[in-house]
């Protein structure tokens, strides 16, 4: 899958606080953490990013708690994909159980800036700075996380494990 | 080849003898934990996906800790949530207000950690229970339903980091605290990411629980998938005076001669000072005599990481015949119910209030932001707390430092950041 959007560029060790401030986990509802995205970072964030854009950030993206709320309000803020460095582990985690694309690529991250355009082939790896002209390979999606997209997620794949086994 | 610790829990729970770092295995979860904002969305999930029953109502254990007693409408409307999924499915280990506490200081009271077990929690400070010689971590919310649903969960087996404390403590004031403080502020918040970190040596043989518990808490902070010690005498003796269900010998409590290690990390006691961490990351630790002088707003002594008796029994020793200082708010929160009524049975309360500070019930509170003492634009807070991220206790613009309960009870008496050696000795 192909996926095209304006990049928005954040540093290293974005955490999850700042993902999604702890004083609006007091609800789960998507559109409403979206509202609240990246506030504390970047106040103008939420209102600014559009349906299809893109995140790129530095090392350890996502790191601190393990709100589901994080990945779930990137989503729904209408991020498509998010390219980092490398990500936090329970964020990794979640993100493919729950649906949001997420790719390792340090040579894209160093040279995207806010504004650039950006394309992503999900199915390849392949990130391209259209504003940069240039193009990347991400790190290979591991095999077994594969399997889980594939599936629909977490919850469809331990449902179609959970039929399988009666 | 040996294994160790981490590999020996998620070979014995994935039915196979041995495992290698890098293999996914599925393992049999023995605890499963969700609280009340991580909780609501495994629900939702595990009804959305139409499974009707939890795998075993008395391997899920649901807490109200971080909103509760809720702190406005929509909190008390996600507690509802939990609290009506916890009566339809008969959840054994449900903890209402009045009988809850902090999650991760409430489970190993309640005999719900033990060594050798895979405890789960929608919580990424779940792997406070490795201090037990648990393999313990966090995870999401939608892992939480899925392994509601079969009893299982799919780990990559970690490397592991073995951190050796040798020698002994410089002082009496040193603590669990600042071991970890230390660690993450020499290999930084993403210095164990993905991994195991296993801590060893004499400094460690000879900590008490509460420091362990404290010590394991913050792996995750230097990124780690668990933190994790051998079972000892120490161990045994805890669980034993806790133990409210049988408690299965655990026979590989530790490490084999021949365990493979990611690397191995020497710390000298000698060089451990008192470490409290700047804003805003945990890895910013400096030992206490560059950090003294910092003018405070707020003291916070409490959370999953340093909300124990012993905790509070070292705040009351420096607190005793002093007063906090003028113009500073000291908030003190037990973390359980049972270390609440420990703590006033003692008189501990008597002096945290005749020196001027706020006792609260059990929450994980102003930890993460939620109530009980939200810091406006510009303050700054030292907290025995485990997070020093930005916004983390409140305004975008206000600071939150780390440390132990011995130097926050110190700072709380000054006005500002404090060796305790100055306020009560050496």
């Amino acid at each position: 899958m192909s996926l095209r959007g304006v990049c928005h560029k954040f540093g290293d060790h974005i955490d999850t606080d700042v993902i999604i401030p702890a004083r609006y986990l007091n609800t789960s509802d998507p559109a409403e953490l979206a509202r609240h995205c990246m506030e504390d970072a970047d106040p103008g964030f939420a209102a600014r990013v559009k349906k299809g854009d893109l995140m790129v950030a530095g090392a350890n993206f996502g790191c601190g708690s393990s709100r589901e709320h994080a990945p779930i309000a990137i989503k729904a803020a209408g991020v498509a994909v998010v390219v980092a460095e490398y990500f936090a582990r329970i964020f990794y985690r979640n993100a493919f159980n729950m649906g949001l694309p997420i790719l390792e690529c340090p040579e894209a991250v160093k040279d995207a800036a806010s504004g650039d355009t950006l394309s992503v082939d999900l199915s390849t790896g392949v990130i391209v700075n259209e504003t940069k002209g240039r193009t990347y390979q991400a790190a290979p999606v591991p095999p077994f996380m594969q399997e889980l997209l594939d599936a629909g997620g977490l919850m469809a794949y331990t449902m179609k494990t959970v039929g399988a086994g009666r | 080849m040996g294994m160790t610790i981490t590999e020996k829990i998620l070979a014995a729970h994935a039915g196979r003898d041995t495992v290698t770092p890098g293999e996914l295995v599925t393992c049999k979860v023995d605890i499963a934990l969700g609280n009340d904002i991580t909780a609501p969305i495994a629900i939702r999930e595990f009804q959305k996906a139409g499974a009707r029953a939890v795998f075993d109502k008395g391997r899920v254990v649901l807490v109200p800790d971080h909103f509760a007693p809720n702190k406005d409408i929509a909190s008390a409307q996600q507690t509802k949530i939990m609290r009506e999924f916890a009566r339809a499915q008969g959840i054994t280990h449900y903890y209402e207000v009045g009988k809850m506490g902090v999650e991760h200081a409430l489970l190993p009271e309640e005999g719900l950690a033990l060594p050798g077990d895979v405890i789960i929690g929608a919580d990424s400070h779940t792997c406070t229970y490795g201090a037990l010689g648990a393999f313990s971590t966090g995870i999401g919310s939608t892992d939480l339903a899925s392994t509601m649903i079969t009893g299982t969960i799919w780990f990559k087996v970690p490397e592991t980091m073995k951190f050796v404390f040798k020698g002994k403590k410089r002082n009496k004031w040193i603590s669990g605290k600042d071991l970890i403080l230390y660690t993450i502020g020499k290999i930084g918040v993403s210095g164990s990411l993905y991994r195991a970190m296993e801590f060893t040596g004499p400094m460690i043989d000879e900590a008490t629980m509460d420091d362990r518990f404290a010590l394991a808490n913050m792996a995750v902070e230097a990124g780690a998938k668990n933190g994790i010690m051998r079972a000892d005498q120490t161990t045994l003796d805890f669980i034993n005076a806790q133990a409210v269900q049988p408690f299965h010998q655990w026979n590989a409590r530790e490490s084999d001669k021949d365990a493979k290690y990611h690397s191995v990390h020497e710390y000298n006691g000698d060089d451990i000072e008192l470490q409290p961490a700047f804003p805003h990351l945990p890895e910013n630790a400096r030992p206490i005599g560059e950090a003294k002088g910092v003018k405070l707003d707020q003291v916070v002594i409490g959370s999953c990481t340093n909300g124990r008796y012993a905790d509070l029994e070292v705040v009351a020793g420096i607190l005793k015949g002093n007063k906090v200082a003028d113009g500073l708010r000291m908030i003190i929160i037990p973390a359980t119910q049972r270390i609440y009524k420990k703590a006033m049975d003692a008189g501990l309360f008597d002096v945290f209030i005749d020196a001027g500070a706020a006792v609260s019930t059990p929450t994980c509170g102003p930890c993460l932001g939620g109530h009980m003492g939200i810091l406006a634009e510009g303050e700054k807070c030292l907290a025995t707390t485990n997070r020093n991220f930005v916004g983390r206790m409140g305004h975008p613009k206000s600071e939150v430092y780390l440390a132990s309960p011995a130097v926050a009870a110190a700072s709380a008496v000054t006005g500002e950041i404090t060796d305790p050696a100055d306020v009560a000795g050496k």
